[in-house]
């Protein structure tokens, strides 16, 4: 029990001091390297709140995939990353301002935050004891049947994205000699090779 | 309830993380790549709640909700990445303000 809250709170704490230098590091490529730190620590907070599908799926999606992305994208880009710190603290008060007027009101919310009586009978899927059946094969058996469509639509989602992201960056270069494979096949012999008849003490014109 | 770890402190952490995701978004007003970073900040609180709330509420929807955000947060990330690389392209800057260079 006491080892739960311990773990908990070394998660949270490094959870939100990697968050909060991922928006103050100067060198962008700390940020994403923070921003990895982040998810692997909400991945922990998730095992604990017993979403250990979930907390597997976060490391493997957004540490694997999109913090990988990120990072790409941070070092291919030749980026003058100075010039766009400038101002910085400009937008400072503002920020703080709106920030601490937002984290006020959500504490606010959580601090009266009361549950309907019966409202853990309310949901549609109960969740089995962890003894019975785990996380995932609870998960699975949800994602197949009641929300299969949602599930297609979310497959769909990741479809048009890709689609897009290739569209979007997809360049023909003009000017480069590529090898043509439609055209090495389609190639006949006699437009390659021409037998020819060379008389004796004359030359060929070809 | 599947965790002895009262429901205020999973939404007191993801309330701390959506609201550093949005101080990013106004601190970093110039570099797209950090908004972009802020975002996933506070999509993942998102996530952070519905994990919390399935949790308590000893119910299983809120973890498959919680998957369909992931799922748009990384369609999400890969399109902004996409269109950052083609604008980095054509314009050899990605400073938010040059952006708004349209709007005439």
């Amino acid at each position: 029990m006491l080892i739960q809250f311990i773990a908990f709170y070394v998660f949270a704490a490094v959870c939100v001091g990697s968050a909060l230098m991922v928006i103050a590091a100067r060198n962008p490529v700390h940020s994403v390297l923070f921003l990895i730190l982040t998810f692997f620590n909400a991945a922990g907070i998730f095992v604990l709140a017993g979403a250990e599908f979930l907390a597997m799926t976060l490391v493997i999606v957004y540490v694997g995939a999109v913090a990988v992305l990120f990072l790409f994208v941070v070092m291919m880009l030749d980026i003058n990353f100075v010039r766009l710190r400038q101002g910085f603290m400009q937008y400072l008060p503002i920020g703080a301002t709106v920030g601490a007027l937002l984290l006020v009101e959500l504490l606010l919310v959580i601090g009266i935050v009361v549950d309907s009586p019966d409202a853990g009978g309310l949901g549609g899927a109960p969740m089995p004891p962890v003894e019975r059946q785990s996380n995932t094969h609870a998960l699975g058996a949800l994602l197949y049947t009641r929300y299969m469509y949602l599930f297609q639509a979310a497959g769909m989602v990741l479809l048009v994205a890709m689609i897009g992201a290739i569209v979007l960056t997809y360049r023909v270069r003009t000017g480069v000699r590529k090898q043509s494979i439609a055209a090495q096949v389609g190639r006949h012999r006699a437009d390659a090779v021409e037998m020819k008849k060379v008389a004796t003490g004359t030359g060929v014109t070809l | 309830m599947a965790t002895v770890i009262p429901l205020g402190h999973f939404l007191t952490v993801a309330a701390i993380l959506f609201t550093l995701g949005v101080l990013g978004i106004f601190l970093n007003r110039k570099n797209v790549i950090i908004i972009l970073m802020s975002i996933e900040l506070m999509l993942l609180a998102v996530n952070l709640n519905l994990v919390a709330f399935s949790a308590h509420l000893n119910d299983m929807v809120g973890q498959v909700f919680a998957m369909f955000v992931l799922t748009v947060a990384a369609a999400e990330a890969a399109i902004g990445l996409a269109i950052l690389v083609v604008y980095f392209r054509n314009r050899g800057t990605v400073a938010v303000e040059d952006i708004s260079l349209m709007k005439g």
